[in-house]
């Protein structure tokens, strides 16, 4: 099953190649993480997707755990949460049918187009992977030049929250 | 009023850290990137360092020093060469759980990621084998990261952590202030068990029928010995312990059953095997121990204590976890087991001794006592009857390791030191170095064998420059004995690469070294030259005992095979 696992950690060099390297050398799989400091400099937030029973997980999270430079952490997919992802594309557009169905495309899915060239637009989208990946199905593939997503971030519904 | 503080350089400050933590010897060897900090401890003498020939055998020298002394062993090594040596030392104490703290010396700050001389990324090398590591990029950092070590090291499940120091750190000069204690936020090891899941654990262990206890290097980690010791004779259950494990139950005590696992006894495995209820207690459920995990305690439920949550239910669901420390969640058992006022369930539980001591009687580690060669189990034996079960012991890795095991009854915690979990050849000798300084008026022997020794022989000159007068036990089999015995069981005797047609004259070799060598030959001569050896009491003796060639380690669970599933000596004979 998939898991979104939120971590917060010590804002140190080699965290996360902590946390990487444990993925690799207990032979876990990541299907997107993402890190970035919070509002204080000291912390940083991860978000981790992975895959696995219910006994890898809880491998994957009490090995986590473990790593002195994590603090603190918790399974979003075990309550209400919310997932949200960036994807940056670039579409071929270089006849006026192609720009209007990407335009009409983008729309519909509530992307913004944010560059445009005679012959391409890049389109930012936010929304969870399943809406990014519908909208990259809905695009003929001959006409994807260039994707870029961000991986998942994720934050607790309501009062649920991951704190120091 | 604030004291005044002293401004150091870096490598100053790290000395002054060791000495505030009690550090009284460490094991090294210098280099370029360690000058300053050698400079600084020449011009000391709390400290003393211990110079090795090979800085693997400085990791293991701390290693042997921290498993006899619970206290962490402290190893100097320079960068490059010096922290690519180390990593078989650390990569051995992580597997073991022993409390090191390594520093090792790193290339100036400006030129790290250079491919500087002798630059290596140590801190990027050691991080799958270490409990934590630093890379100090500012001498201000240096007191409050050497702290961290220490106390990472030794709390929690103890390990080993690397600190890698840039030159320039040990040059630049900053005020010292070593903190007194440390809190951190992101490191906060359990030591209480949980009440609640204690007393469901009282309430199985008392309606067992038949219980086991399966305990390990944990309990002797945890100092949990005497607690340990109090469980089981409450209780009166059987008891087994892994390689690790040994000594902190009396080996000699008529409740246990010996040693678990792949070369373990016929009535350990089979107990484990048949067992209604697992008290598990600072063991990981190795593979060694567990053989295969389908077939691996059918009949038990499974209570398992550890202050690892992630050993548990790891390998083996286990269906009651108490997350702790060993020795506090021990006595709280005992004592909520004795305010129940409630008695185990006597009937059942006699009629399952009965069961045990029918296996018992299998004999499973007899051998061939009337053999025209010497018996490696002979050997240890002996050895155990003249040091009156009282010697610390180290091994290294193999056969004699596994008969050292099974005949050296070992009856306290600490006394027995050996690699179980990496298997490191060349452990022995160097560990030996560490136990002796630590305890000089103790009887420190090393069981090795002629392929293990040889990992690490250079040791011997160290031990003539520190006058460690080591007991060596070398059971000489011209062979890697282990790996022989897989080939003959498992390869049809095709005896590829384990046979040693070049080995050196140990008696020579060891005289070169400036100490005592002597070779015994036959089964008679055991006993006297073992006694003439502790008569030596201020000489390494280097005994080479030339034995049996193709003795085999009995009884044994086969890889992927049940825990009932051995094959014990007598099977030998009938192929």
């Amino acid at each position: 099953m998939r898991h979104t696992i939120s971590l917060l950690l010590e804002n140190e060099a080699g965290a996360l190649s902590r946390v990487a390297g444990l993925f690799s050398a207990r032979g876990f799989n990541i299907e997107s993480l993402t890190v970035a400091p919070t509002e204080d400099p000291t912390m940083s937030r991860m978000t981790l997707v992975t895959r696995g029973s219910d006994e890898v997980i809880e491998q994957i999270t009490k090995q986590l755990n473990k790593l002195v430079d994590v603090i603190k952490l918790i399974d979003l997919t075990e309550g209400l949460h919310i997932e949200r992802e960036l994807m940056l594309v670039k579409i071929k557009a270089d006849n006026s049918e192609h720009r209007e169905e990407m335009k009409r495309l983008s729309d519909i899915f509530r992307g913004s187009i944010i560059d445009v060239t005679d012959d391409s637009y890049t389109v930012e989208m936010t929304g969870t992977e399943d809406k990014l990946d519908a909208f990259l199905g809905a695009i003929e593939d001959t006409l994807i030049i260039e994707v870029v997503r961000s991986g998942v971030a994720g934050i607790g519904r309501g009062d649920r929250s991951l704190r120091a | 009023m604030a004291k005044e503080k002293e401004t150091l350089t870096g490598a100053e400050i790290l000395v002054r850290c060791l000495q505030a933590e009690n550090v009284d010897f460490m094991f090294g060897y210098p280099g370029g990137a360690v000058l300053h900090i050698y400079d600084a401890l020449f011009k000391q003498d709390k400290v003393r360092h211990i110079l090795v020939r090979h800085e693997q055998a400085a990791v293991h020298a701390a290693d042997g020093y921290a498993r006899a002394t619970g206290r962490p062993g402290v190893v100097l090594v320079t960068s490059g060469p010096g922290a690519t040596n180390a990593v078989t030392g650390i990569a051995t104490a992580y597997m073991d759980s022993i409390p090191l703290v390594v520093i090792t010396g790193q290339v100036p700050t400006s030129l790290i990621g250079n491919d500087a001389f002798q630059e290596v990324d140590a801190v990027g090398i050691t991080r799958p084998c270490v409990k934590h590591n630093f890379l100090v990029n500012d001498v201000k950092d240096l007191a409050i990261t050497i702290k961290k070590a220490f106390y990472i090291a030794n709390s929690g499940r103890p390990g080993p952590v690397v600190i890698d120091v840039p030159k320039d750190v040990t040059a630049n000069m900053v005020e010292f202030d070593y903190p007194e204690t440390i809190d951190m936020r992101s490191y906060k090891p359990v030591v209480n068990g949980h009440p609640g899941q204690i007393r469901k654990a009282v309430d199985l262990i008392l309606a067992a029928k038949r219980p086991m206890i399966y305990t390990g290097g944990g309990v002797v980690l945890g100092n949990a010995s005497e607690a340990l010791t109090g469980f089981v004779h409450l209780l009166q259950y059987p008891i087994t312990q892994t390689l690790m494990g040994l000594g902190s139950f009396p080996a000699t005590d008529p409740l246990f059953l010996g040693m678990l696992g792949m070369h373990g006894t016929y009535e350990a495995n089979m107990a484990m095997h048949e067992c209604d209820l697992l008290i598990a207690v600072g063991a990981r459920f190795d593979d060694r121990v567990t053989g295969d995990l389908k077939k691996f305690c059918p009949h038990a439920k499974i209570i398992h204590i550890d202050v690892d949550p992630a050993s548990i239910s790891k390998n083996v669901r286990v269906d009651l976890p108490i997350v702790g420390a060993v020795e506090p969640v021990l006595r709280d058992l005992i004592s909520v087991i004795r305010e129940t006022g409630k008695q185990p369930e006597k009937e059942a539980v006699n009629s399952w001794w009965d069961q045990i001591n029918k296996w018992r009687d299998k004999d499973c580690l007899n051998y061939n006592r009337h053999s025209e060669f010497i018996k490696p189990q002979y050997v240890i034996e002996k050895l155990w009857e003249i040091t009156h079960g009282d010697a610390y012991v180290t091994s290294d890795v193999g056969q004699h390791q596994m008969f050292a095991a099974q005949f050296y009854k070992f009856t306290k915690p600490r006394r027995w030191i050996n690699s179980g979990g990496l298997g490191t050849m060349g452990f022995g000798l160097p560990a030996a170095m560490g136990v002796k300084l630590a305890y000089p008026d103790e009887q420190v022997v090393c069981i090795t064998g002629e392929a293990s020794i040889q990992m690490c022989i250079q040791e011997l000159s160290t031990c003539k420059q520190f006058d460690l007068p080591l007991k060596i036990i070398n059971l000489n089999n011209r062979f890697m004995g282990m790996v022989r015995q897989w080939q003959e069981m498992f390869y049809d005797r095709r005896y590829s690469h384990t046979y040693m047609d070049a080995i050196p004259d140990f008696v020579k070799l060891a005289e070169s070294y400036g100490h005592i060598g002597m070779r015994i030959e036959k089964p008679d001569e055991v006993e006297g030259a073992l006694k003439e050896m502790l008569a030596m009491k201020d000489r390494l003796v280097f005994m080479d005992f030339i034995i049996d060639r193709e003795e085999n380690v009995y009884p044994m669970v086969a890889a992927g095979k049940g825990q009932h599933e051995m094959v014990l000596a007598s099977d030998r004979e009938q192929v």
